[in-house]
């Protein structure tokens, strides 16, 4: 176990201190920093200043060991466009795409879950059959269509919903939240169900399977011939087996909510991080690029490093092939 | 090659969903290399007509039988609109897809050739690069290529950026196919024949391997064709693809965004509806593709 982890824990290091290298060379390479940050009128003493609080005029290896340390200390650079520390901009957009992407994780896990174990126990019904044909959508629709139409629909001819911002929010210091607002709720909606359309059709369809796949296998079959309840089988021998890999592969789909939050926070106008990041492209703000990727890649390969650690805890016979 | 095609079209047959979805490809891309030649370019600012401007579709009240679908804020025919859009959207996929076959099967004869050190530093590239989801990758290096270009960008630039970075955001899923096929052909006996008449290496995996290992790759280029389209779609309607006097499916789903607030939904909803029809039936096509060709391949998402 130990030899397995701390070569998992390794590699995962070497990939992260390369995802960082890479964004060293994006903010070290594209834009220039002293004609995005200095006034037009900023004397040579100023410039010399910015050059020298920059460490522009180090070596490259030496920049890089310096971006290194900021980025474990939170010190993140300095904003081309807002003139702001990067770390304050993130921290400031941070709670809105928390609140979004759970949201859409709470959807998916109550109704994902649900409708999946429904339809792998009853793949023949009609309503499985209804779920199943409607979930082709929910995996071919591109996530700014499903935003426009549900605006279409719910904002637009119905009138129901708000289809941009966050409503009103309450500032708790260090978390402003939309949580504890009426307001707040109904804004909330429309983009997390956006969000998690995807992650919903992607956990019924994978949970359908596994619990089809189990009910064929040799212990569910031998639990029916002892004559173990029908119920029981499925709840407690079936769902237990098929849970575990789907809450792994929930884990790994964390890229893919990252990328399609960008594009439903830009349909709904929501002020998170996906926001910012787009605003930062489109201005070539390289600090907050190249801090946002950092943190991504950082979040991402943390969360499969979990996900394989956790393997041998489940399943000892990983730690045998591998030795 | 003429036993391959009529299995496709026997097997084609044998299955109607493929059939209609080939159809409706067919159709689709027949009506958008075919119209637009005949037709005036309705994003030429010569030929605006902005007193047709926002009228609603034909079966709607105060509908034109000129506009079936209407027209958008600068008075263009949707239809006719869509025509040029649904060309650029499968210009740019078709591209590429292109430049990330290029890419993605030169790297992964070159590491499953040469091996060594050059196989694993790509592969850990390839490692990193699946950290990221595709879309994401495109954002990327869309947004980074247009930072280093500044104030240069023009239509056809922009029409380039889209195209390299969707293409280099799909090179990972060929090289590792055509590398992991190539060390397997690299044991048989043609390779050595092949070897012992003196061809070089370059040659070996030119002319000999490589019309040997193209057949699962050029599947998954099939299946990923739907999904570049949406990307550069996708990238568009962000604002950081295409600009808005350049219509794709994208730029128009974009445009239309605008007015959707105040009523105009069809400038949005139609290039939305054709947008899905079209990337649906080209991976119904795909899906078809793969079972014919390589039912070992599973599409994994």
């Amino acid at each position: 176990m130990f030899r397995y982890a701390s070569a998992r824990i390794a590699q995962t290091v070497v990939v992260l201190l390369a995802i960082a290298f890479i964004g060293f060379l994006l903010v070290s390479n594209l834009g220039d920093p002293l004609a995005s940050l200095l006034p037009p009128d900023a004397t040579p003493q100023d410039r010399a200043a910015l050059i020298a609080t920059l460490h522009l005029d180090q070596p490259v290896a030496m920049r890089f060991l310096t971006f290194l340390k900021g980025l474990l200390v939170g010190d993140f650079g300095i904003s081309y466009r807002s003139h702001e520390p990067v770390a304050a901009l993130i921290w400031e957009r941070l709670p809105a795409t928390v609140e979004l992407a759970f949201a859409s994780l709470a959807i998916t896990l109550l109704v994902g879950v649900p409708l999946g174990v429904y339809c792998g126990i009853r793949p023949r019904s009609a309503l499985a059959k209804a779920v199943m044909f409607v979930s082709i959508a929910g995996v071919t629709l591109p996530t700014f269509v499903v935003g426009i139409l549900l605006i279409a629909v719910f904002s637009v001819k119905l009138g129901l919903l708000p289809s941009f911002g966050r409503g009103q929010t309450v500032d708790l210091g260090f978390w402003k939240t939309g949580l504890l607002t009426a307001s707040g709720w109904r804004a909330l909606v429309l983009p997390a169900i956006t969000l998690s359309l995807f992650q919903v059709t992607f956990v019924i369809r994978m949970i359908r399977t596994q619990l089809m796949e189990v009910g064929h296998s040799e212990f569910i079959r031998f639990a029916r011939a002892r004559g173990v309840e029908a119920r029981r089988i499925w709840f407690v021998h079936a769902l237990k087996n098929t849970l575990l890999p789907v809450i792994t592969v929930l884990a790994l789909q964390f890229g893919n909510i990252i990328a399609f939050s960008v594009v439903t926070e830009n349909v709904f106008a929501w002020p998170g991080l996906g926001s910012l990041f787009l605003q930062s492209i489109q201005t070539a703000d390289m600090p907050v690029i190249s801090v946002y990727l950092i943190i991504i890649g950082a979040i991402f390969m943390m969360l499969n490093l979990l996900v394989e650690l956790s393997y041998p805890l489940i399943d000892q016979r990983v730690l045998r092939e591998r030795a | 090659m003429r036993s391959t095609s009529s299995r496709f079209l026997s097997s084609m047959l044998a299955a109607p969903a493929a059939s209609v979805a080939g159809l409706i490809v067919l159709l689709l891309a027949l009506a958008a290399f075919a119209a637009p030649p005949f037709l005036a370019d309705p994003f030429n600012p010569m030929n605006a007509s902005l007193l047709d401007a926002f009228t609603p579709p034909a079966f709607l009240p105060n509908g034109l039988p000129a506009f079936p679908l209407g027209t958008d804020d600068q008075g263009r025919d949707m239809l006719v609109a869509m025509a040029f859009g649904l060309r650029t959207s499968i210009l740019i996929g078709v591209s590429s897809v292109a430049i990330g076959l290029l890419v993605g099967v030169s790297l992964g004869l070159l590491a499953g050739f040469a091996g060594g050190k050059i196989d694993a530093l790509i592969m850990r590239i390839a490692d990193v690069q699946l950290a990221y989801p595709a879309l994401l990758l495109a954002m990327i290096i869309d947004g980074s290529v247009r930072s280093a270009f500044g104030a240069l960008i023009d239509v056809r630039v922009s029409v380039a950026i889209v195209i390299v970075s969707i293409g280099f955001a799909f090179w990972v899923q060929y090289a590792r196919t055509i590398r992991s096929s190539v060390l397997v052909e690299r044991g048989q006996d043609y390779v050595a024949a092949a070897r012992v008449t003196g061809r070089s290496g370059l040659a070996i995996a030119l002319l000999h391997i490589l019309p040997n290992v193209m057949a699962p790759v050029l599947v998954i280029a099939t299946i990923n064709l739907g999904i570049a389209i949406i990307t550069e779609a996708t990238l568009s309607f962000l604002g950081i693809g295409l600009p808005l006097t350049h219509a794709s499916l994208g730029t128009l789903i974009r445009n239309g965004n605008n007015f959707l607030q105040s009523g105009e939904w069809w400038i949005s909803v139609w290039p939305c509806a054709l947008l899905v029809i079209f990337v649906v039936a080209v991976n119904v096509l795909g899906d078809h593709l793969r079972d014919v060709f390589n039912p070992k391949l599973r599409r994994r998402r």
